[in-house]
């Protein structure tokens, strides 16, 4: 028996490519066409990818035909498809479930979008005993992973490093009170990201009221008239503040009366204005942890090159799966293939830059 | 045989200790539970050794400095092995293994196991006043525990740094509630003893009458300074740890001065 996985990622395509190609069919109506014994889709916004098990060999072009949405398959795409075979095969998806395939290395999205496609595979009848035994493996690995190394450690984008330095400060979010003053994009984003994990409580304050109702809109909130954001103070624990004023709207003449009305609650404020609506004064006060734009961005950097230190770690676990796996199930070990390695053209830094924007 | 019990006991403490640095220096998440059963294990070793030791002096085994420190380590790790998984802090048994590691280390090592000659007959108030008294100091060490690891999150959340060795620290809010708890709860002990000290019958000692009661009043006065919101969070973390340094010279102080009288 053939294990094989035919597909197209971030690393081989751009966004304009890859969103030409997708779950077309269910994976029986694949399976019967390609001449697959068993099939798996897995298509995510950063990868399509078919995972198959098969006596004979199948067409890498049989199956891309089949991914093709409206015929719109063109001849440039024929070279952007990778094909792994065996041992190479099981070593991808270890890699792709782990998170260390991914656009941002370590997310953890990738593992639940594997299971969901497993589980509608599975349903459709199309993952007989070999991806059965495939794909819990795999689980197993990208638990073993996360578990035993730090890949999935850490904050990496502005609105998740707000969330995990607030839950540092107050733990459960549930019942905190948040106030947006000036309703930017990453206001939004960062408001978002808290109400992810349980905030309820959202004011919004502008100095457009009809700009600080529909952000209110958009994030469950309410508006508040922007001669309140200053009492406001007192009551909230998480401030966002993106003004466009040109001079600091709080420092600590303004704050520290504040402080001692809000019975020693911490305040933690994100300050992402620039220039900053906060004099960084402010964070000398007891009981307040300022945070502005470039604090924020430099732990999530930070947090993403501890990531890429644990790459070794998380591989060499893979590798120890991979052999295993390969054992059990009898392929044979080999190097990667010509096919592999011409099939998998990585896209030039620009390219990948722009795909990822 | 109750000194061996004793070192094994530290040694348990010690694999905790080595346990946390390896951990921390491979950033591995979870030293959690190996430190709970490390400690779950010395604090056994400790119980042994008190059970002989009390066994052999025919009271609770509270009669030199060198049994006062081992029964503060037992009650250290025995306040931790009851509140630990209550308020389910990660790393407190990183924190708390080197301290009752560092106080039985120096029991050890320090000639202070020198016996009583006279081997009084057991006074059930006295040991109910001087058992209470030192599980009280447990729960102070305790706080005195969560105030350092208070600290030192203040500290990273203040300075932006994020990803130091101790980033799995709790968050800042669960920490003071667990200081407050226990501050709570080692005053509510510490009165206990201090009243069951009035009903030992014999002569109360006046040097360790005014230190015990500056020791109570001294948390006394904290915990009504929290409760009137005059004391910010961070100085009631500072004050516990300046407080347990204070309390245990001044235990030292006590059973230095009434060496020729056993607690």
């Amino acid at each position: 028996m053939n294990l094989f996985c035919v597909g197209i990622s971030h690393h081989t395509a751009k966004v304009e490519t890859r969103e030409r190609y997708g779950l077309q069919r269910s994976e029986e109506v694949l399976r019967t066409e390609s001449g697959c014994d068993e099939a798996l889709i897995l298509a995510t916004c950063n990868r399509v990818e078919v995972y198959g098990s098969a006596v004979a060999t199948v067409a890498t072009d049989r199956l891309t035909d089949c991914l093709v949405r409206d015929g719109a398959k063109t001849a440039e795409d024929a070279g952007i498809f990778y094909r792994y075979e065996g041992e190479e095969c099981i070593r991808h998806l270890f890699r792709v479930v782990s998170g260390l395939d991914s656009m941002v290395i370590g997310e953890t999205d990738i593992l639940g979008q594997v299971k969901k496609s497993y589980a509608n595979a599975r349903e459709s009848g199309s993952v007989g005993p070999h991806l059965h035994r495939l794909f819990q493996r795999a689980f197993r690995v990208a638990k073993q992973v996360r578990t035993r190394t730090e890949i999935t450690r850490g904050a990496v984008s502005v609105g998740s490093v707000a969330v995990e330095l607030a839950v540092k400060i107050f733990g459960d979010l549930r019942n905190r009170k948040v106030l947006i003053l000036g309703a930017g994009d990453t206001s939004e984003r960062t408001a978002r990201a808290l109400s992810s994990r349980g905030v309820t409580d959202i004011r919004v304050s502008n100095r457009s009221f009809e700009r600080a109702e529909s952000l209110a809109a958009v994030v469950r909130g309410r508006a508040i008239s922007f001669h309140e954001w200053s009492k406001q103070c007192v009551e909230v624990d998480i401030l966002i503040s993106s003004t466009a004023a040109e001079e600091p709207l709080l420092r600590p003449d303004v704050l520290t009366p504040m402080m001692r009305e809000r019975s020693d609650r911490p305040l933690f404020i994100i300050d992402i204005a620039v220039p900053r609506d906060v004099a960084p004064e402010v964070n000398e006060i007891d009981g307040v942890f300022l945070y502005d734009i470039d604090s924020l961005q430099a732990i999530a950097e930070e947090s993403l090159a501890l990531r890429r230190h644990q790459i070794a770690a998380a591989e060499e676990i893979i590798a120890g799966h991979v052999t295993d796996f390969r054992a059990l199930v009898g392929i044979p070990s080999e190097s990667p293939g010509p096919q592999a390695a011409v099939s998998h053209r990585a896209l030039d830094e620009a390219a990948f830059r722009a795909s990822q924007l | 045989m109750d000194r061996q019990l004793l070192i094994v006991a530290t040694l348990c403490y010690f694999t905790a200790v080595v346990h946390t640095l390896v951990a921390v220096r491979d950033r591995i998440s979870r030293p959690r539970r190996f430190n709970f059963f490390a400690i779950g294990l010395g604090f056994l070793f400790q119980f042994a050794f008190l059970s002989v030791r009390g066994h052999a002096l025919g009271r609770c085994p509270l009669t030199n400095l060198f049994e006062v420190f081992i029964f503060l380590a037992w009650s250290v790790a025995l306040i931790y092995l009851l509140v630990g998984p209550a308020y389910r802090l990660s790393l407190m048994g990183a924190f708390t293994a080197p301290l009752v590691f560092a106080l039985q280390t120096f029991a050890l090592i320090a000639p202070i196991d020198v016996p009583h000659q006279a081997r009084l007959p057991a006074n059930p108030w006295l040991e109910f006043h001087a058992s209470m008294s030192m599980v009280a100091y447990g729960a102070f060490a305790l706080a005195c525990v969560a105030g350092v690891m208070y600290l030192v999150q203040e500290r990273q959340l203040k300075t932006h740094q994020m990803h130091s060795v101790f980033s799995r620290l709790p968050p800042l809010t669960s920490l003071f509630a667990a200081i407050t708890r226990l501050l709570w709860l080692g005053f509510a002990l510490y009165t206990a003893g201090l009243i069951g000290g009035f009903f030992t019958g014999g002569p109360l000692p006046r040097v360790k009458m005014i230190c015990a009661f500056g020791v109570w009043l001294f948390y006394g006065a904290i915990l009504q300074g929290r409760h009137l919101h005059r004391l910010a969070p961070k100085r009631v973390a500072v004050l516990c740890v300046l407080g347990f340094g204070a309390a245990v010279s001044v235990l030292w102080a006590i059973n230095f001065v009434s060496q020729s009288r056993p607690t």
